[in-house]
């Protein structure tokens, strides 16, 4: 088809721009100085910085703790969300699924620190992080639920009933064994989401506990070191790794996220 | 275990309708089960949370942050339900400049951003088959890096020794124009913007794009079109779906973002988010904060009820 010149030109340019910066990153990551400038040579300085930083590894502690819990009862509740949505088309529960997705996060980071303070007196820390993670990622997973429930044949549910199945065993042997890359998509969805995220933690994480992003907001803000680029080296390469990892075991999670 | 009501081991075809008379109590009984513990979940922190900011909205400050009490024993403390965080909004023009640079800003990044994707989603869709999706990954990718990450590159991109800024300067230079910082401005902001928000808009275009029917453009030639008008009167309004989906999705995190200004923004940069973000964290203004975010709320449901009416009207004609 037609791919002319300019398309190919332009289209190179916006990759050049998305990669170019990362690139930069990477680069600096070995340089042996302290400034983002020059080149000066090869060290392996900052990294071996960077895994002696205890509060670096504490925070990365925590990130890895509340991405495991808050995706499991994320994983839990947005599967019955997206099974509730689509086999029922509850408007309500829909609206509620969505709206926390589609809204500026800040918004629901102040709201769930108003709320934890004013409504139940909470102290701010690890449960008021793992519970907000659950929040946002809940519709996450119900979205990618309920697209997998909509490519499917509603005729093999009603064979299930049919043939005397109860609605636990439709679910259990039926319904479930189907949606199950969805779920695992969407657990992954919502476990990146949490170890990801930076707005909300921010405003519901108070001032004892600290997880990766917050602690390279606080490593940015203070000064710009080559400490910051070795570990976003290692966190893109950890990325990495998971992405060829699920394409390499699970081909099907991947098509499942689309 | 097989639950009584299932009737399995009833013979012919009596089953079926016995199961079906008595399936209606079990299947409201799953109904709530399915359906109730995300709903309580997300009443209690998504619905509960938004109706406590509203009534927030309308409480004074307390002396130490959070909210004043309803009633005090102390006559002289702030007390009550008041309208004073919505009269203070609109007594000040400075909150609604802030939030008229804010839209401009969420204006800029999205054109940019179109500007950027489009012809990318549109080489994309016109590739073989089999290149496509590496091709989408490699958009993706980089969004797979942590936000502040991509936000910290653009610190040293833009940074006073870097070769752009470098570059920049001893251009201006030549021209005998004073340096300019890079860092900390509005430009390095709307960078940023663009930068975390582009795959956004790359892949609801891709994704209407590749749907098009290639006979269309063919018919468009036969019929005596050139390049350019095959693009304006046929990729293009077809495309618009997909041109309103991913602006929506740019624009709206735009608005009420708050950490690349945060970061690479200079003390006049703020937008809404770094306006809610200090009544919260610094001055701990918290009905004020609250005001803010119902603003923001109200921003923002326009734009996607505008969206969803524009998108809904132009997907007719599609």
């Amino acid at each position: 088809m037609r791919r002319g010149p300019w398309l190919w030109a332009t289209s190179l340019a916006v990759y050049a721009f998305l990669y170019l910066p990362l690139l930069i990153v990477v680069i600096y990551s070995f340089n042996d100085s302290r400034l983002n400038a020059e080149w000066v040579g090869f060290t392996w300085h900052w990294y071996d910085t960077l895994l002696h930083d205890e509060a670096m590894l504490g925070a990365a502690g925590n990130s890895l703790f509340i991405a495991l819990v808050s995706s499991l009862v994320a994983t839990a509740l947005g599967t019955m969300a997206g099974i509730a949505m689509h086999h029922y088309k509850l408007r309500l529960l829909t609206f509620m699924v969505l709206t926390p997705v589609a809204m500026p996060e800040i918004l629901l980071g102040v709201s769930l620190l108003l709320f934890f303070i004013q409504a139940l007196n909470l102290t701010l820390g690890m449960l008021s992080i793992i519970l907000a993670h659950i929040t946002f990622s809940i519709g996450f997973v119900a979205v990618i639920v309920r697209a997998r429930l909509a490519g499917m044949d509603e005729s093999i549910f009603e064979a299930a009933r049919d043939l005397g199945a109860s609605p636990w065993e439709t679910f259990r042997y039926v319904t479930f064994p189907l949606i199950l890359p969805g779920v695992v998509a969407g657990g992954l969805m919502a476990f990146t989401l949490s170890i990801d995220d930076f707005v909300i933690t921010f405003f519901t994480a108070g001032v004892g506990v600290s997880t990766l992003p917050l602690h390279i907001y606080s490593m940015i803000k203070i000064a710009v070191t080559p400490e910051v680029n070795a570990m976003s080296t290692l966190l893109m390469l950890l990325t990495l790794t998971m992405i060829v990892l699920a394409s390499r075991f699970a081909p099907d999670v991947l098509k499942g996220k689309e | 275990m097989r639950s009584s009501w299932a009737g399995a081991t009833m013979p012919g075809c009596s089953c079926v309708t016995e199961s079906v008379h008595r399936l209606v109590p079990a299947a409201r009984l799953t109904k709530w089960l399915v359906s109730g513990p995300p709903f309580l979940f997300l009443l209690l922190f998504f619905v509960m949370p938004s109706v406590i900011m509203v009534l927030a909205s309308f409480r004074y400050p307390g002396e130490f942050g959070g909210l004043a009490p309803l009633a005090a024993t102390d006559p002289g403390v702030l007390q009550g339900v008041t309208l004073e965080t919505y009269q203070f909004f609109f007594s000040d023009p400075i909150y609604g400049q802030v939030f008229v640079k804010s839209i401009f800003m969420a204006l800029s990044t999205t054109l940019i951003c179109l500007t950027m994707a489009y012809p990318l989603a549109l080489l994309i869709a016109r590739s073989p088959k089999k290149s496509r999706d590496l091709m989408v990954l490699l958009v993706i990718l980089p969004f797979a890096s942590n936000f502040l990450i991509r936000v910290y590159a653009w610190m040293i991109v833009l940074g006073p020794q870097s070769a752009l800024s470098q570059m920049v300067n001893g251009f201006l230079q030549w021209f005998g124009i004073a340096p300019v910082h890079l860092l900390f401005s509005p430009f390095a902001v709307l960078i940023a913007m663009v930068y975390v928000h582009l795959p956004f808009m790359v892949l609801p275009l891709y994704t209407n794009l590749e749907k098009h029917d290639p006979s269309l453009l063919d018919a468009a030639q036969d019929l005596g079109a050139n390049a350019w008008q095959r693009f304006w009167r046929v990729t293009f309004p077809l495309s618009l779906p997909g041109i309103f989906s991913g602006s929506a999705l740019v624009f709206i995190p735009v608005l009420g973002m708050f950490a690349i200004p945060d970061i690479l923004g200079g003390t006049g940069d703020m937008l809404i988010g770094n306006l809610i973000k200090e009544q919260f964290l610094g001055t701990r203004d918290w009905p004020f904060g609250s005001t803010l975010s119902i603003m923001l709320t109200i921003a923002v449901l326009l734009i996607a009820w505008f969206t969803a009416r524009v998108a809904g009207h132009r997907g007719s004609y599609a």
